[in-house]
């Protein structure tokens, strides 16, 4: 599953980021934010028009990302624990 | 001869840095620009507890020594010791967010393995354990290798124990760094901190945190835009229904004083000079420092408690469909305050073109030095009725002169990004930080360093303008009869533009007031109130307020008219300048002159003729 198509709430674990489908300045921002493989990952809200952007919980940071850069990060859903 | 060691202040963008900044050096700071770069230097003095006086530099939020941007390349370059007119650092303060250690302890290592003395600063401890983390301070210290000191800056706490630890590292001669910059990639130093951070960590499960229920509140979508919307309209509101009190009270001192020395001193031109330009110019100005410091007042709120942001988030859909990012809204926010620094925050947008669309547009958010003069019409012109519960006639029209610019501006950036500054759209990836009380003294000082920027203007530029304008105004002396201001060198002047401005409406003293208005928007309205007071004979009208005496002089289109020219005109000196300074060169500011003089003209032009047709 993809990082835009995860349900609101839901725990997830970043499995991998298409690097090349981001520019170099994106995504060196988003290695700066935290986003990396193994980390927990949780879409938390969405924009009010066209449910865009998505603030997601990345580790122990809110981050706000386009579903544009989201659809870059493959995600697996988390044991709920 | 040797002067004081100097310590900078590093960290991650929301770690608290300004607050700590505040919390170490108090008020007395220095705020200038590092040489031939656009970024800000911030510095102020740390007494430690032996009396040893200590130069705190604040060095701008960064996330990594990754030269990207200007400031992160500042950052870099100081650190290193390589930055032009700044010495190395004897030491560095780390502000890490406890909080957010996994992430902000990456930057610390990337930090560490330079090899200056460090200290850390575990931030925010407080807001650490109400999320229910509990840090094992000795642990990190021993991880990292450097001292680790738990503070809160916002409420002044672990300062001592920040300044002992700061006392036992400072000794000696600085220690060159020991890498030159060639740091590993990122990803390394971040699976380190966050292993680091995992094992210093105890977590409590505490359920959601506080700022997310907030954001499920301010987020809404369709709560979140409403509230975004009555903030803004409370905030327009509020700079006018707060701010009449004060006013009339600054008013009346400034007429007292013009009463006083009109008594004091013999009539002629000394009195003249000092009655009718210096005091009716700057007072006319100064007048409007209540409005300036309320609006300010809410936008450094809205920065403080972390609301800015979200208002970014709410924004960026529609900011993309003008082909700009949420990211703008923020300096574009600020620039309601002052082009000038909303300018100067364009630095945090990474892409070129977005950035530079957003400067283009920048000029066009009503500024608080457009206020005065806003004011100063619509007080005139406008009559104080209500036109429903809570909302006044006038506070009404002063929101449409704020909507007019920011229409005006989501159209001018529509356009950019279809001709000059074509291109892909640069996305939006922002932090959100936690919502905060904000700390009523770091609001405090932020205030104060604004009136104090404000004040100055009034007593230097704006005294400059209305001086010259007196002098041009009075010479050469009309013979009886005829009417000074127009007798006078600055009228001939006039006479020249007012052939241009006739067509928009525009009468001979508004042709002389924007003159001089060029160098700040706020001198018009001193500039009126000089060629009113000079022209009228009888001390009696003097006396009364500028809004009197413009009342029923001007009919209702013109003062419209003159509305929206200063809605759209770029008369500031200073915003032409910055806006050199950030783009490199003259091309950017010419045009930006060119195409919103162009658009004042047209505006202005058009509002008179329709509401001349309209019969108002």
């Amino acid at each position: 599953m993809r990082l835009d198509q995860l349900p609101l709430r839901q725990a997830a674990i970043i499995a991998a980021i298409d690097w090349a489908a981001l520019r170099p300045a994106e995504a060196r921002r988003l290695r700066e934010l935290g986003l990396d493989e193994g980390v927990r990952v949780e879409a938390l809200h969405v924009g009010p028009f066209g449910r865009d952007p998505i603030a997601c919980r990345v580790g122990r940071m809110t981050i706000a990302l386009r579903r544009a850069h989201a659809s870059a990060i493959s995600v697996q859903q988390a044991d709920a624990a | 001869m040797n002067p004081a060691p100097m310590i900078a202040l590093v960290g991650n963008p929301n770690a608290g840095k300004s607050a700590l900044f505040n919390a170490l050096t108090g008020a007395r700071q220095k705020v200038g620009n590092y040489p031939g770069v656009t970024v800000e230097r911030k510095s102020g003095r740390l007494v430690l507890s032996d009396g040893r006086p200590i130069e705190l530099v604040d060095l701008p939020g960064t996330y990594s020594l990754d030269p990207a941007s200007p400031d992160e390349v500042v950052t870099r370059n100081v650190v290193l010791g390589h930055q032009a007119g700044e010495r190395l650092p004897s030491a560095l303060i780390v502000v890490v967010d406890a909080t957010n250690l996994d992430n902000h302890l990456r930057f610390t290592l990337q930090l560490i393995a330079l090899g200056l003395p460090i200290v850390v600063a575990l931030n925010m401890v407080d807001m650490a354990e109400r999320d229910g983390l509990h840090i094992d301070v000795d642990m990190l210290s021993r991880e990292l290798g450097v001292p680790v000191i738990p503070t809160v800056a916002v409420r002044r706490r672990g300062m001592e124990e920040l300044k002992a630890a700061i006392d036992t590292i400072v000794s000696g001669a600085p220690v060159p760094p020991r890498a030159d910059g060639a740091v590993p990639d990122i990803v390394i130093f971040q699976r380190r901190a966050r292993a680091i951070a995992d094992a210093a960590t105890i977590e409590e499960h505490v359920g959601r945190r506080w700022s997310y229920w907030a954001d499920k509140v301010a987020l809404h979508p369709v709560l979140g835009p409403i509230i975004l919307a009555v903030l803004m309209f409370v905030m327009f509101q509020a700079v006018f229904a707060w701010s009449a009190a004060p006013m009339d009270l600054i008013d009346a001192g400034f007429q007292d004083l013009q009463a006083i020395v009109r008594d004091l001193l013999p009539e002629g031109l000394l009195r003249s000079l000092i009655v009718d330009g210096v005091i009716s110019g700057v007072g006319a100005v100064v007048v409007f420092l209540p409005q300036i410091l309320i609006l300010f007042f809410f936008i450094l709120l809205l920065e403080a408690s972390g609301y800015m942001v979200r208002a970014a988030f709410l924004m960026d859909r529609l900011m993309a469909r003008v082909g700009l990012s949420g990211r703008a809204f923020i300096p574009l926010l600020s620039s309601f305050a002052c082009a000038i620094p909303g300018i100067m925050a364009t630095r945090t947008i990474d892409d070129p073109k977005d950035r530079l669309t957003t400067i283009l547009i920048a000029p066009l958010m009503t500024c608080s030095a457009r206020l005065p003069v806003y004011a100063v019409i619509i007080g005139a012109f406008i009559p104080a009725r209500s036109v429903g519960p809570g909302i006044g006639l006038q506070g009404l029209v002063l929101f449409g002169l704020y909507l007019t610019g920011v229409l005006g501006a989501l159209v001018a950036a529509l356009v950019f990004r279809r001709t000059i500054t074509r291109g892909e759209g640069s996305g939006f990836l922002m932090e959100m930080p936690k919502y905060q009380m904000p700390n009523w003294r770091d609001v405090a000082i932020g205030l104060w360093q604004r009136a104090w920027i404000f004040l100055h203007r009034a007593g230097t530029l704006i005294l400059a303008a209305t001086i010259l304008l007196w002098a041009l105004l009075s010479f050469p002396q009309a013979p009886a009869g005829v009417n000074q201001s127009e007798y006078s060198v600055a009228g001939r002047i006039a006479d020249g533009l007012e052939v241009v401005v006739r067509p928009i409406g525009f009468n001979h003293q508004i042709a002389l007031a924007i003159i001089p208005a060029m160098a700040a928007r706020e001198v018009a309205v001193s500039a009126l109130a000089t060629v009113y007071s000079i022209d009228s004979t009888d001390d009696a009208a003097t006396e009364r307020s500028l809004v009197g005496r413009l009342q029923g002089r001007w009919p209702l289109p013109t003062a419209l008219a003159f509305l929206m020219w200063f809605v759209f005109a770029p008369q500031c000196m200073s915003t032409i300048a910055v806006i050199r300074r950030e783009t490199n060169g003259w091309k950017w500011p010419a045009f930006t002159l060119a195409y919103l003089f162009t658009l004042a003209y047209v505006a202005a032009g058009a509002t008179y003729w329709l509401a001349t047709a309209a019969g108002l």
